[in-house]
């Protein structure tokens, strides 16, 4: 089924992404495009295939990533901050949830 | 820079001095860097000229590109979300690099979130080619290739997810490298598609590309992808003796699509590797057709997610006028990201919404698995693969921008290897009627970067590209 105005909408919302009704226009045709060329895969039967695991190599999988479990720095209140739109009291300052 | 212009042994101060006035006569006409730290550069030139520390890469400048976390520099990855962003650590290249006596000069320009094949989604401006000011540099990492291309840097670090390293090297004339998945730390890379991204290296010489990866290979902790496997002096490779190397030929990927001068200047690359001594195999590679509707459900199914941290919460960019939390991450992020990234975002959020999955991403990963074989069985008769790096040479700007589909059909040569997890590297190898560069790309198995250096040193050695860019610092 084609991919219409509504469903790119949906998606957007999903996506956390407040889109314009010009944007919407453009995009719907766009996205169903791409859609519709990624489901050529349809036509190789995968059946019997296991799907991969990322890009990782023989040696990367066996590659030991645990650490011990220690305390070590971190970059502490101030810096954390430092970036945020709107520290407040040590803490990232948020509008209202409900 | 060439080799004849520098001296790896003795440089600091003055050749730092060089690119920063380099990067900033030429930021007018290119757009190549997004921040110049001045400053910064020549005081670390001058630390290390006065401390004497004789690293293997003393004094040298280099270009990063804004994807990559220096501290002290900002961080924008291209975008307006992230803006003025300074991040409060180094990524662990750029600790690796500054140890090695590095001095990172300037941050690139770059797609933004690293997602374009020309550069043309910059919230910055596209960078422009120094070979033609009105074509493309090729992207992602079009301002580190056209640093390197001009002559401003002697290296620059890109980041590699479907070609953004190879691509733009070729369309810019120089080396570009993606290494093997897990070579290098993306520690302090801004992370795009996580299975695929990978740190790379754009020089003018081969030997150059290995110097630097001999430093900034290796396991982090930092970085669970980042494999335990030890990092050989690279260098040690560029022996010149092909003796018994065998080039597979991938026939059926020289057909639909591809420029025919690109064609002929890629073939005339494999009758130089004959002449060389080198074996030429037929190999095959049927499932690679489907590589790009494969990385594009993957790419975007991994950035709809690592793209979420972007809020407006913790840094960069906030909108106004949003007294309500949801309200506000949905204007922030309208605000902060471009077309390309929030179709990407959509695209991949598509793709793994209820009842979606299977029919899109675990079928991509199924596919990419059968990717993954075709290369695992071509390199049991070959140690490489060659084909071109791009379908055409560098086209105009704003000739693709309105259609997306056609812009992802110019990753069709290089999102094999990000599938794969394979090295892959661009080589330039000569100027269409236009002027423009060409580049081949070879493929090998993993871990196989020394084989690859081998035989692209031996082609640079036997054919080197000497043409320079109309646009250029020396």
């Amino acid at each position: 089924m084609p991919i219409n105005q509504s469903d790119i909408e949906k998606v957007a919302q999903l996506a956390h992404l407040e889109l314009a009704e010009e944007e919407l226009k453009t995009f719907a045709p766009q996205i169903a495009e791409i859609v519709s060329y990624v489901e050529q895969l349809n036509e190789i039967d995968t059946s019997n295939v296991e799907p991969a695991l990322g890009g990782l190599t023989p040696e990367g999988e066996k590659t030991d990533t645990s650490r011990p479990d220690e305390i070590a720095g971190s970059l502490g209140q101030k810096v954390a901050l430092a970036e945020a739109p709107d520290p407040a009291s040590g803490h990232f300052r948020v509008p209202k949830v409900l | 820079m060439t080799k004849s212009e520098r001296n790896w042994d003795s440089m600091s101060r003055q050749t730092v001095e060089f690119s920063i006035t380099a990067a900033e006569k030429l930021n007018e006409i290119l757009n190549a860097f997004l921040q110049i730290d001045r400053q910064g550069a020549i005081r670390r030139a001058q630390e290390i000229e006065q401390s004497g520390q004789a690293g293997p890469l003393a004094g040298i400048p280099i270009a990063v590109k804004d994807n990559i976390c220096v501290k002290g520099m900002q961080a924008s990855c291209g975008s307006k979300i992230l803006g003025n962003y300074h991040p409060p650590y180094n990524a662990t290249v750029i600790e690796r690099l500054a140890k090695a006596g590095a001095v990172v000069v300037g941050k690139t320009n770059c797609d933004e979130f690293a997602m374009g094949s020309s550069n043309e989604n910059s919230a910055f401006g596209p960078v422009r080619n120094p070979w033609d000011t009105t074509r493309v540099s090729g992207g992602s990492s079009g301002g580190s290739a056209t640093a390197v291309a001009a002559g401003i840097v002697p290296v620059a670090l890109g980041s590699d997810t479907g070609g953004s390293v190879r691509q733009p090297a070729s369309l810019c004339g120089v080396i570009g490298l993606k290494p093997t998945y897990g070579r290098n730390s993306r520690y302090g890379l801004v992370a795009f598609a996580s299975s695929l991204d990978q740190i790379g290296i754009f020089a003018r010489e081969v030997e150059d590309v290995a110097r630097v990866l001999s430093v900034i290979a290796g396991r982090d902790p930092h970085d669970s992808t980042s494999a335990d496997v030890p990092v050989p002096d690279y260098t040690a490779s560029l022996t010149g003796d092909l003796k018994g190397a065998r080039l597979g030929f991938p026939r059926a990927l020289f057909g639909k699509g591809l420029d025919d001068e690109v064609k002929q200047s890629v073939e005339s690359v494999v009758d130089v590797y004959r002449e060389l001594g080198v074996e030429i195999v037929d190999v095959d590679l049927p499932s690679a057709g489907y590589a790009i509707a494969v990385y594009y459900i993957i790419a975007t199914a991994e950035a709809s997610s690592n793209l979420a941290r972007f809020d407006g919460v913790r840094y960069g960019f906030r909108a106004e006028d949003a007294p309500e939390l949801r309200q506000m991450y949905r204007k922030t992020r309208a605000e902060g990201f471009g077309p390309e990234v929030k179709r990407r975002i959509m695209l991949g959020t598509y793709v793994l919404s209820a009842g979606y999955y299977d029919a899109y991403y675990r079928k991509a990963q199924q596919v990419r698995t059968l990717i993954k074989n075709d290369f695992l069985k071509a390199f049991e008769s070959c140690d490489a693969i060659i084909t071109p790096t791009s379908p055409t040479p560098a086209f105009a700007i704003g000739e693709k921008v309105d259609d997306p589909l056609a812009m992802y059909l110019n990753d069709i040569y290089t999102v094999t290897a990000n599938l794969a997890g394979v090295p892959g590297i661009s080589v330039p190898c000569g100027l269409s009627s236009e002027r423009l560069p060409i580049g081949f790309q070879l493929i090998g198995p993993y871990w196989s970067e020394p084989a690859l250096f081998k035989l692209s040193h031996a082609y640079e050695q036997a054919r080197p590209f000497l043409e320079r860019p109309p646009i250029s610092a020396s």
